[in-house]
């Protein structure tokens, strides 16, 4: 697939983003500091908030990065920006791209056939959401997605270790993949560690390898030691955390993603402003308006209880409970363990504490390989994709992004509905008319956003508002599918048990 | 997967590569006092929007015609009037009068790609997806291919997205007027191509074709019937639509004759800057300019266009097929452009677009010869700093199309028709000539990179400062010529199908 490869690059344009002074800023830090410093640096507000082995990945590249301009790795000179050093910072992604892509490509597939799995490699090679965040955006997401589907593979082909050390290396890459901790954990314990089941699935307690648990152990926590040993040795673990974990960042982010606190956000301020037209609230009693600033701050409710780290932390892992559960219980194997963990993704990003909407990626891109082979999931894929993807549309807000984002969200919408449609011909549409109507209201929602809201007065005094819309439209679409997925895991559940 | 949603897809991903590469940088920017042809577009809206039509093509005290005056027939002038009156709705400083000269910001950048892309999707696009799907022959999966490979032309999207110009209008136009012919309606597509010569004159390379084809059928059709119908058909069509196009300054004869004074420049000499055609390649050994005076110039770039474009011509006039056809427009806009008086290196494009007519039937050495004229372009490319978006589309479209078109697979003899030269070569009968052919276009690739690699990476040598733009031309030349010889022989030999046919007899 060289030529599908080659075609990505196109993507290397003139564009600019936060995240780019982001990574350069850490080009600089980790090339031109010492170790101790790296995360005690902050003449820059980009501070270094990835784990260390990501940390040492920016060292590598900072040795390249020396051979395209110099001066790009000053810590102190914020905001450069000369071609070259874009130039660079581009070819970095296309690079760690295709290795990640390539390996990818050498996922197996025994039980898939081969339109399936041509299907799938486009679905996930050529996901608007990772080429748009990527390559225009600026991230390295692609080759840390790639390492999340290469473990996942492992686990398909039963090679458990393996994908337990790819899952340790990702976890010290990037540490947002806590969000799918629960799902590796409960799996690896139960399906791996627990040799035999009984004939009914439930847990054989008698089985249990004290050595494979043992081996799962070392491997984890040698990981952890390459990439934090350093740093606990010179005593700077706590200042590390506190980078890692920035609880001061308010609930949501200055873009909201489309979970459930953003409906929490809208209700709360629906409440407010029927309150204060009813006259049974007091305007002057009131916090001032903070959420909708579009600033990265903590910030109260005004009228519904505050929600507070803790809250956000015990709504994820009951919203994950049952699908731990269940692998728990009853364990399906590896495809069983996909399911948990796409449903993991899913529940932490909608309670989880100032959650990017780029997250919603982590439940998308496993999601495909269910939807090739089941029609329900292929259903629920091309809403939960179809609305992710449309809220990462705020992410590229020049002029001159509209019709790359525009055009390349087209394509994929229309190759995921024409592709699955075709592969699952013949029982009638994937999607039910309702789903359809929801989804078509995207695109009012988007003429409405890009091209009429510019144009009216409100622009100056509301300039919030069309961030909302999309983050609420979306959250209704992501919870949706959230619910759908629990639903059919559910109904797994009681025909097992019937059987 | 359906047709339908596959094209859509092709169209959208190709429309994406030209948006992505017009996201780069243009000809001239922040090159003051005279910028490029991007500041040329801008000022011929502001001359269009602010001057009287009289006032256009005439050096006043208002238009200046040593700072970009309009050298292109009416119909881009009209064209600009209408940007220029689109541009004075969002921002009148775009088009004022004087004090806009080399106006350069982000939203005006926006502003004039999104005009070339409008003028595209109306124009070229459409007519590329028509001709694919009714005008070639295969699958529908191979249609398809065709059609991605031929929206992705790199040297179109670079010069028309990058360098800033509208050549998308023209050639859109000539193939509309291709494609009519080759559905059969006759005077639209005269229609067609007589608008195509009124935006640009350069479309006159392909005139001929049209012309001996036309007649050609005429006369099929017998001189006395309907033949001389449709010729008189035809001939009122384009004497019309030239009147209409010429109207404003058909009222005096001094405004014609000074329109074509400026797009007819024969003061100009035999070539400027660096092209790849005979001319300049010959320069390098003799001194071409200083040995010929002016008028022997234009006489003998005259007699060797004649001498090159007459066999393929007769060719034509003689069998008017729609295959001869294409291979006539092949041939006529090579012989124009490497043996023509004051070729510029985008003329290759008209070259170009019927290559591409013919990516289905010949994809090895259509493949080669876009790959090649793309090169031809590349000094140009490097000064407007178009390097990046020159090697991503080039690699992109080299990569997909031998694969979608499995060209190395098929490279045959009988598939690259080449028995025309195993005439030539019969006293070597052993010679694998299609093993050659493949060797040949792998080294040329090769060298193709080398040569850019170099041209980037390495100063030239201090004596000779343009050592590597002349190296790129006489390249590309030895590359041109090899084609017209090429097209040529295969517009004269019979196809091996009939001759199979036959030996069967």
């Amino acid at each position: 697939r060289a030529a599908e490869l080659s075609c990505l690059c196109l993507s290397l344009s003139d564009s600019h983003s936060t995240d780019f002074e982001v990574h350069r800023n850490w080009l600089a830090i980790t090339h031109s500091l010492p170790l101790s410093r790296w995360y005690y640096e902050n003449s820059s507000e980009w501070t270094l908030d990835y784990p260390p082995l990501f940390a040492w990945f920016e060292f590598g590249l900072s040795h390249v990065a020396r051979r395209f301009d110099p001066d790009m790795l000053d810590v102190q000179r914020l905001q450069h920006r000369s071609p070259p050093t874009v130039l660079f910072q581009r070819l970095s992604v296309v690079c760690s791209d295709l290795c990640c892509r390539c390996v990818r490509e050498q996922k197996p597939s025994r039980d898939l056939l081969k339109r399936p799995s041509f299907i799938l490699a486009v679905l996930l090679l050529w996901n608007f959401g990772l080429l748009v965040v990527d390559h225009v955006h600026f991230q390295y997401n692609g080759f840390l997605f790639g390492v999340l589907l290469l473990s996942v593979a492992k686990h398909l082909q039963s090679r458990h270790l393996q994908g337990a050390l790819l899952f340790a290396v990702l976890l010290n890459l990037k540490h947002i993949y806590l969000y799918v901790a629960p799902a590796y954990g409960i799996y690896l314990l139960r399906s791996f560690c627990f040799t035999q089941d009984n004939t009914d699935s439930s847990v054989r307690w008698s089985s249990f390898s004290p050595a494979r648990l043992a081996a799962l152990g070392v491997i984890v926590t040698s990981v952890c030691v390459v990439s934090f040993g350093p740093f606990v040795l010179l005593g700077q673990l706590p200042q590390v955390l506190s980078r890692l974990f920035p609880f001061k960042r308010g609930l949501c982010h200055a873009y909201w993603a489309p979970n459930a606190w953003a409906l929490y956000n809208v209700l709360d301020k629906t409440l407010v402003t029927l309150g204060v037209r009813l006259k049974l609230l007091q305007e002057a009693e009131l916090p001032k308006a903070s959420m909708t600033g579009g600033l990265v701050q903590e910030s109260q409710h005004a009228l519904l209880p505050s929600i507070s780290p803790s809250v956000t932390l015990v709504c994820t892992l009951l919203s994950v409970l049952p699908a731990a559960l269940s692998i728990w219980l009853r364990p399906r194997g590896a495809r069983g363990f996909l399911r948990c963990l796409v449903l993991c993704a899913l529940g932490s990003f909608l309670f989880g504490w100032h959650v990017h909407e780029k997250a919603v990626l982590m439940a998308v891109l496993p999601l495909s390989i269910l939807a090739v082979e089941s029609r329900e999931d292929a259903g629920i894929f091309l809403v939960l994709a179809t609305t992710g993807h449309y809220s990462l549309f705020p992410l590229l807000f020049t002029p001159a992004e509209l019709p790359i984002k525009i055009l390349l969200m087209l394509m994929f919408t229309l190759y995921s509905f024409t592709a699955l449609t075709s592969l699952f011909s013949g029982h009638g549409s994937l999607l039910h008319p309702l789903e359809v109507v929801y989804l078509l209201g995207l695109v009012v929602v988007a003429i409405a956003c890009e091209i009429v809201y510019p144009l009216t007065p409100w622009q100056q005094t509301l300039p919030f508002l069309p961030l909302l819309a999309t983050s609420v439209y979306c959250a209704l679409g992501v919870c949706y599918s959230f619910v759908r997925l629990y639903v059919i895991l559910l109904r797994q559940e009681v025909k097992s048990k019937q059987l | 997967m359906e047709t339908w949603s596959l094209v859509s897809i092709c169209v959208l991903l190709c429309v994406t590569v030209r948006w992505g590469v017009s996201l780069n940088s243009y000809s001239g920017a922040g090159k003051p006092p005279m910028f490029g042809d991007y500041e040329a577009q801008r000022h011929w809206q502001e001359v269009t929007y602010n001057l009287p039509v009289q006032e256009w093509y005439f050096n006043t005290t208002d238009n200046d015609l040593n700072y970009w005056g309009l050298d292109y027939p009416p119909l881009t002038a009209y064209h600009s009037l209408l940007c220029a009156h689109i541009a004075k709705l969002i921002n009148p400083e775009w088009v004022e009068l004087h004090k806009s000269r080399g106006y350069e910001s982000s939203a005006h950048k926006l502003f004039m790609r999104a005009t070339v892309l409008v003028a595209d999707l109306l124009i070229y696009i459409p007519a590329a997806v028509l001709y694919c799907f009714y005008l070639s022959d295969g699958s529908s999966k191979k249609k398809v291919c065709t059609l991605l490979c031929f929206l992705l032309y790199p040297g179109l999207i670079l010069i028309d997205y990058g360098h800033f110009q509208y050549n998308g209008v023209s050639l859109g136009l000539a193939l509309w007027g291709v494609l009519a012919l080759g559905l059969g309606w006759d005077a639209l597509g005269s229609m067609a191509f007589s608008l195509a010569l009124n935006y640009k004159q350069m479309e006159l390379y392909h005139a001929l074709p049209f012309f001996c084809y036309l007649l050609g059928k005429s006369v099929k059709q017998g001189l006395m019937g309907r033949g001389l119908f449709l010729l008189v058909k035809i001939a009122v069509t384009v004497v019309v639509t030239f009147a209409l196009c010429w109207l404003p300054f058909l009222s005096d004869p001094s405004q014609a004759l000074q329109v074509v004074r400026r797009i007819f420049p024969v003061a100009r000499g035999l070539f400027e800057d660096k092209v790849a055609n005979t001319w300049c390649s010959l320069n390098v050994l003799i001194k071409i300019r200083s040995v010929l005076s002016a008028d022997s110039q234009l006489y003998l770039s005259f007699a060797c266009t004649l001498l090159a474009v007459l066999p393929s011509s007769i060719r034509l006039l003689t069998k008017p097929t729609f295959w001869q056809f294409k291979l006539a427009l092949v041939n006529s806009s090579l012989a124009f452009f490497l043996f023509s008086y004051q070729v510029h290196e985008k003329s290759i494009l008209l070259a170009s677009l019927p290559v591409c007519l013919l990516l289905n039937d010949l994809p090895l050495m259509a493949i080669w010869f876009l790959q090649a004229s793309t090169f031809s372009m590349m000094p140009l490319f490097l000064k407007d700093g178009l390097l990046v978006p020159y090697v991503v589309t080039s690699l992109a479209f080299l990569l997909l199309s031998t694969y979608l078109f499995s060209a190395l697979e098929h490279s045959s003899e009988d598939e690259l028709r080449l028995g025309g030269y195993r005439k030539l070569f019969f006293c070597l009968p052993s010679l694998d000539l299609a093993c050659i052919v493949r060797w040949k276009f792998y080294i040329s690739i090769v060298a193709m990179a080398a040569l850019t690699f170099t041209t980037v990476a390495m100063a030239p040598p201090p004596r000779l400062p343009d050592f590597f733009p002349v190296l790129v031309s006489v390249f590309a030349f030895l590359h041109f010529l090899g084609t017209l010889i090429y097209f040529n022989i295969v517009q004269f030999s019979s196809p091996p199908s009939r001759k199979s046919q036959k030996k069967n007899n």
